[in-house]
Parts: structure tokens; C-alpha cells; sequence
């Protein structure tokens, strides 16, 4: 059997017939067709696997672990900048270890196609000391997902899948292997293993410790690791995930240069040896940051590496064909010139997004008071700092327009507005809104909920139907939460609420609610459709 | 034989669904395919690219090196002269010409219609026109379809036909015939012009 997927589907379904009971997720580009692939598969439907959204990824994380206690196979997937939200979960998840498999698949974006920075998880993934599998291709992905179940539970430890954007959202064909069934629930054997007293913590760390020789080891003989014989061994290559593709493009009739394909970390540590022992220099070509050439080359750099910090590769941003060519010393073909007059056409917010409403009432509202004062957040309505708005002036991490907006009132800045999105304000909005309550801060916070998680493809948001309960529920007073609808008609009354509470000196939220545009036309599509089966 | 296509466009023109039409076919004539599309932050109204590429033998990068496209497929006229330095000296390309306007500084359309009249291969179709000629406007993507058929190496009218009915079939008959009928158009079209 073999199918058409993604990278990031090939994962889905990897794990599906690996044997998963649930996936836990809060959707983020590149990582949110995986999840969404569960969601809509039959097999996965019928056998009642978990698949509903989290409200952050420190939930997702942590139910995962729950799942992983009990037993069974999980697995928790994000992108790179959420696994900043789990990661005091993910940690700690290394020294408790696990019962049932539980796979943390990352999906990291370098050159920042959707994303506020390019870091790299599998900094992550050495830092907390498990193994990590980083795919080269949609079958390696889809192969990956079903063997890291037993990976996890032959050493009891989580085991991280890094993918980039390029594999998550490219497609090709991948053979499926036969689906294996669940496990059953199983208590973990020792009742205190995931008890982490300091006492506890201290054995269960050791045991980690001891790990990992075995975890490297298994690199050096995993058949994702290979040695491939070369020629001329003036020069080694190390490739690492994707990376390898890009090498084979280049030499399709195989590689001159020795080369050693790094798919399984830790580095196969006897691979790496035999490739240096046997070539002049090293050449490392990795997928976000060099951390692999960092590490081979170390402080003193004894070793003669090139790669990513010597300039042989950009610094940053995501590897391509061409990069690689101009690193080997091939020739790049390059054709015409891009016309000067090609203008760049940035996202844009839709036509008849209720955002557009609420900058328009805001800008308006803060004529008086000057520029400088909006924190923003992740969403559609980061829009709002470009043209023809420029409304915002912060967007730095899910939540922090509430809490960056109480520290600048803090310091003087007065009053100061966060603006947030439905979802992103359940995903991590709450406990700032808690902050501020708790000094009654004057800020004024604008929930602009469009009823769902809009930018990474209309998913439900956790917050539907609950954000006033929710802000009278943390303490705002029930007089200083407004919702209102963001259409043109109410421009002025917006306006005038927005002004109004901006002189109110403690905590306001005012809800201009209205469904996402590109949501209600799905919403109506599949009603369609249900109507006519 | 390999065939690497750029296919370019704006967020919502549908060159998603391009793709997937030439991928079935490839797939039903048992070709390798890989298919690298642009998702997130950018599918707002933003420039979407796909790379899209077929052979006989195992295809290892998703992405199209610069200089060896065989194909700029652009529903959009500016869109098309953005990849210009992936095409290949030989490569051809095959645009719309209606201008989709979503930012201030858009050149104007004889602008862009002089740049890419200076590109050595070029096919260059209304095909906004064409499919409202034919009563749906929005099969403009796969009148551009229809017109770049005869540089789709290894894949013929009736693959991308078969390919079509696989993936519209749930949508019934008359969406399978409304776009089949735009490939043709799109076809006929750009034919007349190389027999001209």
C-alpha cells in the first residue's frame, strides 16, 4: 500500500499505524497538517484515537506524558517556538522517562517562513539527552514515526522527531508498513518513577545518565545512520537530515567524497571517527543551526570542519540545492535576474476581517495619546504592523501582549493596550491577565476573537463561547468587559469604548466578536456537504 | 527524463489544485513525484510558490535548483517574473495575464508585460478571460493548466483528465466537466498559438 503525503502527514500516518492511542497538539506552522491528518483519518476515527487540539503545548506535552504513563503509545507534536512552552514538561519528561512509547515530533522553520526566530530543536533534544530521528524524506518520516515507538520503550526515555518546513510541507510517495495494533493500559512497573522528589529525581537522572552510551550506540548501528564509500577522500561530508537530498541532487550517479548520512542523534560517534580518520577535512551540511559542526569542531577547533561557520554555508537560514553546489565548488546555473520592479507581496489580512474594524477603531482611538503603546501578539492580526495600519508595536511570543502591556504601564507607560487573539489568549493569555488583575493594572486589553485559530487554517479555538466567563472569572470586573461586533456601523461607538476605557485607570477587556471570514465559508462548506449525504 | 516546474501564483488562486492534478497524473503513469508547497503565514493573500517535480528515476531534493526549471507556471503575471533565476535557458514560460492587485506598489500591466515579452520562451494567455468566456471564472487555474499541457513531458490530455475526475470526483460530474472543459480551452488556445 502507498500513499501521497507530506512530510508531515507521512509522520501522521506513521504513527497511526505505529500503533499511537493519541496525538496531542495546539496547532502551529509547519507542524499543524499532522494533527489535522489524524483528525480526518478513517482508521484513526474508527479506533477512537485522541486527536482533539491543546490548549498550549505545555497541555499537549503533559497529556502526552499521561498517556505515555498509562501504557500507551503518544505522541505530542508542535513547532519549534512551542516547545518553549513545553519545555519544563519535556525536560522533566526526560527523567521520568516513560511506560508506553511517546514520540515529542518538533517541526522547526528555518528562514522563519511563519515563525518570530529559527532556532534549532535539536539543541533541545541534547539538551534534555534523548535520542532524536531527523528525517530526509517522507518515507524516512513516515518509517521514523513507526519505529520510535519502539525506540522509546526499548530505553523508556521520549524520543524527539525533528522535521524542517521544507519536509513538513512537501509531498511525495510513501509505502506504508502493516499497522500494528494499541497497547493495552499498563501501570508502570516501578509506582515511583515518575514521583520526581529530589531523592527520586536523582536515581531516575542517573538512570538517564547511564543511557547514554546505549542511545549512541544504537546511532552508530540504526539504519538510518550509513557510511557511504567515496573516492576521492580529500574531503568527508557529514549530511544531516534533508540535507542529504541536496547532496544526492547534486550527484545523482553518487557521491565522489565519503560520506557519512546522520539521521539518528546522538551522532554515531564510530561513523563520525572512521570519516575523519580517513578524509583531509570535514564538510557539515545541516538544517538550521551548526551544531554539529560546532560540536566536532570544538573550542580549540582541532579538527578542519567547514560548514555553516566558516561562511562554506550561509549562517542562517534554510538549506537549498544551490547552497550545497557553491559548498562543494560545483557550478550554479543561475538564470535571468529577478526585474527590479517585482514588488514583494507580503500576507495580507482578508477582505472583510473583522481585524480591519478593530484597527481602524483603534488607531482612531489613540490619535490623542500618540504611538507606541499597543502590544501585540501571534496571529492573523500581526497583520496589523504593516501597511496600511502599523497599529502594533510588539509581537514577540504567545501571550505577551498582556504581560509586556502590565510592565510598560509598571514603568509609566500609561495606559498601555495588549492585543490578542481569541486563541492565543487561552493559550497563554490568561495567567498575565491574572498579573494584572491581581495590581489592577491600567491596561486595556482588546480580545479581537474571530471564533477560531485563523492563521494556521481556521482550527476550533479552546476559547469559543468561554472568553467572558473566563476574564470575569480571573477578576475583571464584570462593567470594564465589553463584547461588541467589529462592522463598520459600529465605528463610532468602538471608537468611543476604546477611548472610554483607555481613562479607566485598572484592567478593561473589550471582545469585538466576529467568526474569521475564511472560517465561516468552511464552516458553511461542511454543512453543506453533511447536508447532502 | 525529468520535469521541474515552478508554479507560481497568490495565495487562494488555486495553484495547490494545479499541482495535485498533475501529480495524480504523474502518479497514475507511474512517474516519481515530489511537490514542495508553500503553507502558513504566506497563504494570506501573500506569493505562493510549489515546486513540483516528475521523472522516470528517483527524485531526491524537494526543491528545483536555480537555472533548470523546464517550467514557469504563473496564474498571476507578476508572480511569474519573481522565480525568473530558477528557470532554465531552455525552459519555457506559461503565464496569466490578469494582474491580481493587493499591494500599492504594482508595476503597471504593460510594465510587466515588457519584462516578460523580453524572456526568450513565452506563452502568455488571459485566461481570467478565457474561463469566463466558459461561465466559470473560477477555473482560471486550470485554463493555465490546460495551456502549459504540451510541456508537461510524459504526461498527456488524458492523464491530466483522469487525473482531474480522481480528484474532483466527490465534487460530481459537472465539476469534473467544467474543469476539464477549462483544460481544454486553455489548450486549444496556446496549440493555435505555436501552430500561428
Amino acid at each position: 500500500m502507498q500513499k501521497v503525503l507530506l512530510g508531515a502527514e507521512a509522520i501522521a500516518q506513521g504513527a497511526i499505524d505505529g500503533g499511537m492511542s493519541g496525538v496531542y497538539a495546539y496547532p502551529g506552522t509547519p507542524s499543524t497538517e499532522i494533527t489535522e491528518y489524524i483528525q480526518s483519518n478513517k482508521y484513526a476515527r474508527e479506533q477512537k484515537l485522541h486527536s482533539m487540539w491543546s490548549t498550549n503545548e505545555k497541555t499537549a506535552m503533559e497529556s502526552a506524558l499521561g498517556m505515555a504513563y498509562a501504557g500507551k503509545r503518544a505522541m505530542v507534536c508542535m513547532k519549534h517556538v512551542g516547545l518553549n512552552v513545553a519545555a519544563d514538561c519535556f525536560m522533566n519528561a526526560a527523567v521520568t522517562g516513560v511506560n508506553g512509547g511517546m514520540i515529542v515530533t518538533v517541526a522547526d522553520d528555518p528562514s522563519m517562513h511563519s515563525s518570530q526566530n529559527e532556532q534549532d530543536s535539536r539543541y533541545y533534544g541534547r539538551f534534555a539527552q534523548i535520542p532524536i530521528l531527523e528525517p530526509s524524506n517522507q518515507q524516512e518520516a513516515y518509517d521514523m514515526a513507526y519505529a520510535a515507538f519502539d525506540l522509546s520503550e526499548e530505553f523508556g526515555v521520549p524520543v524527539m522527531i525533528r522535521i524542517t518546513t521544507r519536509l513538513a510541507h512537501s509531498r511525495a510517495v510513501v509505502q506504508l508498513s502493516p499497522v500494528r495494533s494499541q497497547n493495552s493500559l499498563k501501570l508502570p512497573d516501578d509506582p515511583r518513577q515518575f514521583v520526581l522528589l529530589p531523592n527520586i529525581a536523582r536515581k531516575q537522572y542517573r538512570k538517564l545518565l547511564a543511557g547514554q552510551s546505549l542511545f549512541e550506540e544504537k546511532s552508530n548501528t540504526s539504519p538510518f545512520n550509513q557510511y557511504h564509500e567515496g573516492t576521492d577522500k580529500t574531503m568527508g561530508i557529514i549530511a544531516c537530515g534533508i540535507s542529504m537530498n541536496y547532496l544526492m541532487e547534486k550527484f545523482p550517479e553518487g557521491c565522489p567524497y565519503p560520506v557519512v548520512k546522520v539521521s539518528q542523534y546522538p551522532l554515531p560517534r564510530k561513523l563520525v571517527t572512521r570519516l575523519s580518520e580517513e578524509t583531509g577535512y570535514l564538510l557539515v551540511l545541516e538544517e538550521g543551526y551548526p551544531i554539529i559542526e560546532e560540536l566536532i569542531k570544538g573550542y580549540l577547533e582541532k579538527e578542519q570542519v567547514k560548514g555553516r561557520l566558516d561562511g562554506t554555508l550561509p549562517r542562517d537560514g534554510e538549506l537549498n540545492p544551490d547552497h550545497v553546489a557553491k559548498a562543494l565548488g560545483l557550478p550554479v546555473h543561475k538564470g535571468n535576474d529577478v526585474p527590479s520592479l517585482v514588488a514583494n507581496r507580503p500576507p495580507a489580512l482578508c477582505v472583510g476581517c473583522s481585524h480591519h474594524d478593530v484597527f481602524k477603531a483603534l488607531n482612531e482611538a489613540l490619535k490623542e495619546l500618540g504611538d507606541g503603546r499597543v502590544f501585540s501578539d501571534i496571529g492573523c492580526y500581526t497583520m496589523g504592523a504593516l501597511e496600511p495600519y502599523h497599529s502594533i508595536n510588539t509581537c514577540v511570543d504567545m501571550g505577551a501582549s498582556i504581560t509586556m502591556a502590565k510592565g510598560a504601564a509598571d514603568a509609566g507607560l500609561i495606559p498601555a493596550i495588549a492585543l490578542i487573539g481569541d486563541s492565543t489568549f487561552t493559550h497563554s493569555g490568561i495567567t498575565g491577565l491574572l498579573d494584572a488583575v491581581v495590581e489592577n493594572s491600567p491596561i486595556t486589553i482588546i480580545i479581537s476573537d474571530n471564533e477560531s485559530t485563523s492563521m494556521t487554517g481556521g482550527q476550533e479555538s479552546s476559547a469559543k463561547g468561554r472568553i467572558e466567563a473566563i476574564c470575569e472569572g480571573v477578576g475583571v470586573l464584570p462593567g470594564h468587559i465589553h463584547v461588541v461586533l467589529p462592522v463598520k456601523k459600529n465605528h463610532e461607538s468602538l471608537v468611543k469604548l476604546i477611548k472610554d476605557e483607555l481613562n479607566y485607570p485598572g484592567v478593561s477587556v473589550i471582545i469585538p466578536r466576529r467568526i474569521c471570514v475564511q472560517k465561516n465559508r468552511r464552516d458553511i462548506k461542511i454543512k453543506q456537504v453533511a447536508k447532502s449525504i | 527524463m525529468k520535469t521541474d516546474i515552478i508554479l507560481a501564483g497568490v495565495g487562494g488562486q488555486g495553484i495547490l489544485s494545479i499541482a495535485a492534478a498533475i501529480g495524480t497524473a504523474a502518479l497514475n503513469n507511474e512517474l516519481y513525484i515530489k511537490q514542495a508547497e508553500t503553507h502558513g503565514m504566506s497563504q494570506r493573500g501573500g506569493a505562493v510558490v510549489s515546486h513540483l517535480r516528475i521523472s522516470d528515476k528517483p527524485i531526491y531534493s524537494d526543491l528545483i535548483s536555480e537555472g533548470e526549471a523546464d517550467l514557469i507556471l504563473a496564474v498571476e503575471p507578476l508572480e511569474a517574473l519573481r522565480y525568473l533565476p530558477y528557470l532554465a535557458t531552455k525552459g519555457y514560460i506559461v503565464t496569466n495575464t490578469t494582474p491580481f492587485v493587493n499591494i500599492p506598489d504594482y508595476p503597471t500591466a504593460e510594465e510587466i508585460m515588457k519584462q516578460l515579452h523580453q524572456q526568450t520562451h513565452l506563452v502568455a494567455i488571459d485566461a481570467d478571460k478565457v474561463a469566463e468566456d466558459l461561465g466559470n471564472k473560477l477555473a482560471s487555474n486550470m485554463v493555465m493548466l490546460g495551456a502549459a499541457a504540451r510541456f508537461l513531458n510524459h504526461i498527456d490530455l488524458t492523464a491530466l483528465e483522469k487525473g482531474i475526475a480522481e480528484l474532483f470526483s466527490r465534487k460530481g460530474e459537472e465539476v469534473v466537466k467544467a474543469n476539464v472543459d477549462a483544460i481544454h480551452a486553455g489548450k486549444t488556445l496556446v496549440d493555435k498559438q505555436f501552430q500561428d
